[in-house]
């Protein structure tokens, strides 16, 4: 193992300038499935945001008593859909009504609005079919007069949501599959680079996973290599588009370790291709 | 040692290169390997180098069969010989030494008994001096001189060289041929294919010529039995 990593190691050292083309193909590559990367997670970012919007109001008729609605709230906590209850009167309708719409600021008179029961639902419970559930069991109270979700906004990002998970994943499916043949390609040509060693090595006896130990070093290193680079690559664009376009999140460093432990693991997948093919062809 | 039996070999673009062949070299035998391009001396030792397999028929190798053997064994069997080849093959980025420890890296020998090894086999090939050197800083008998170093790193039973003095001038020749006539008279069994004919009339060696995939003749077919049950 000794040797595989001092041939791996030397192979950087005989072919320095094959070996930087390699790593910054690598480099680049995956810097442009980071970039996708980058674009998904802040449109997921923006996603889940907008759908932390998603609330069923409902309605509390005039003259109800504060029994009955602490016992519909504690009763609609329970839902296992309901991450939260909030009881909102008429005067705390008034005040949001007069943050979020400007023609309430001249009115002064609390009951001229309902009070109402706002539920938030949990994570990943937002769809139109849980929402509509929600409402339509909200309903059933006979001291709700209506309830209210959204309908159409909440299906329209629904629909944007399902859109944008089915393209990310095949754009991503797509970049990693460009970035998987570029890499095996580039390290194909160091292995073809090298075919004269593997022949040698083979005829002095070398065995097969000898001949491929210091090949699947190289890659992994390059991927790592090449997965640092690509990181700083898109830290540096994340960092310009937020100086000078719009702050945007980057990724946390849980994705940062593994997207340079994917490149290492690209690294060692496209050498063991690579020299198996070889292998196999000489 | 080395046991061909009825061993046809086909190429799929080329045609037939072997028709039927059938030879038997003993063991400690230096023999030569003749005939004009083309007529299958390189496809013979690479069918005994485990490069190629027959198409048909059997070669035996120190004990291995090319009918029986598996793809895992063939480095085994390979560091039981030493090959050597017209174009020297060695790695042009490493030195004389590193190219000669590499042959006993692969095979897993310790660091000490390389540097050992590489200095005797440097002083065995008369280039003691030229251990740093890179092989471009050396002439061409020197060159294959470490080819044959390389090639005895493992103490092989066998040495298979490929026209080793086609590229040479003919002092350089000379130097090798009697550096292959030491390896032979310490035991060792050489297969040497040549072009050269005045090399080969100069000695009294076995000698089998091939033309067109066949033997045409075999300065000792009488001691080459034909049947493939003996032992090797």
């Amino acid at each position: 193992m000794r040797l595989a990593w001092r041939e791996a190691l030397l192979a950087f050292k005989r072919a320095p300038m094959l070996s930087a083309l390699s790593i910054t193909t690598i480099a680049f590559s995956l810097f442009a499935f980071g970039l996708f990367g980058l674009v998904a997670l802040n449109i997921r970012k923006a996603l889940v945001e907008v759908e932390e919007r998603v609330e069923v109001r409902a309605f509390i008729v005039d003259g109800t008593t504060s029994e009955s609605t602490s016992a519909a709230i504690a009763d609609v906590r329970a839902f296992p859909e309901v991450a939260s209850v909030t009881l909102v009167t008429p005067e705390q309708a008034l005040d949001r009504a007069r943050r979020e719409l400007g023609e309430f600021n001249d009115v002064f008179d609390p009951s001229i609005l309902p009070a109402s029961l706002d539920v938030r639902l949990k994570g990943g419970m937002r769809d139109p079919a849980t929402v509509h559930a929600v409402a339509e069991r909200m309903k059933t109270y006979d001291f709700i007069d209506d309830v209210r979700y959204g309908e159409e906004w909440v299906e329209k990002l629904h629909r944007i949501r399902n859109v944008a998970t089915i393209a990310g994943i095949l754009l991503g499916l797509t970049f990693a599959t460009v970035a998987i043949v570029i890499i095996g390609s580039t390290i194909r040509m160091a292995i073809l680079a090298r075919a004269r060693e593997i022949s040698i090595m083979r005829l002095v006896g070398a065995t097969d996973s000898f001949i491929r130990s210091p090949f699947l070093i190289e890659g992994a290193l390059k991927g790592l290599l090449g997965g640092l680079l690509a990181l700083a690559f898109a830290w540096i664009a994340n960092y310009v588009i937020g100086h000078f376009v719009f702050r945007a999140d980057f990724f946390d460093i849980r994705l940062s370790v593994l997207g340079v432990l994917g490149g290492a693991l690209i690294g060692v997948l496209g050498s063991a291709l690579s020299v198996g093919r070889h292998l196999r062809e000489v | 040692m080395i046991r061909f039996t009825r061993v046809t070999k086909e190429f799929p673009r080329t045609g037939l290169a072997l028709k039927e062949v059938s030879f038997h070299l003993a063991r400690g035998e230096f023999t030569f390997l003749t005939g004009p391009s083309g007529a299958g001396k390189s496809t013979i030792l690479k069918l005994i180098y485990l490069e190629e397999q027959p198409t048909a028929g059997e070669v035996k190798i120190a004990g291995a069969s090319s009918v029986t053997i598996r793809n895992k064994d063939v480095p085994r069997v390979r560091r039981k010989m030493g090959v050597v080849f017209q174009d020297f093959r060695l790695l042009e980025d490493r030195t004389v030494e590193e190219n000669i420890a590499f042959a006993l890296e692969v095979t897993g020998v310790g660091h000490t008994t390389i540097q050992l090894k590489v200095a005797r086999l440097l002083q065995l090939v008369g280039l003691s001096s030229k251990g740093p050197s890179l092989p471009r800083e050396l002439s061409g008998g020197e060159q294959q001189r470490v080819a044959i170093a390389r090639a005895l790193a493992n103490d092989p039973v066998l040495i298979v060289a490929d026209e080793p003095t086609g590229n040479l001038d003919e002092r350089a020749t000379r130097g090798i041929f009697q550096l292959l006539k030491d390896i032979n008279a310490s035991g060792t069994t050489v297969l040497m294919a040549t072009h050269d004919l005045e090399l080969v009339r100069s000695t009294q060696y076995r000698t089998i010529e091939l033309n067109h995939g066949q033997i045409v003749f075999d300065s000792r077919a009488d001691v080459t039995p034909p049947d493939a049950g003996a032992s090797v």
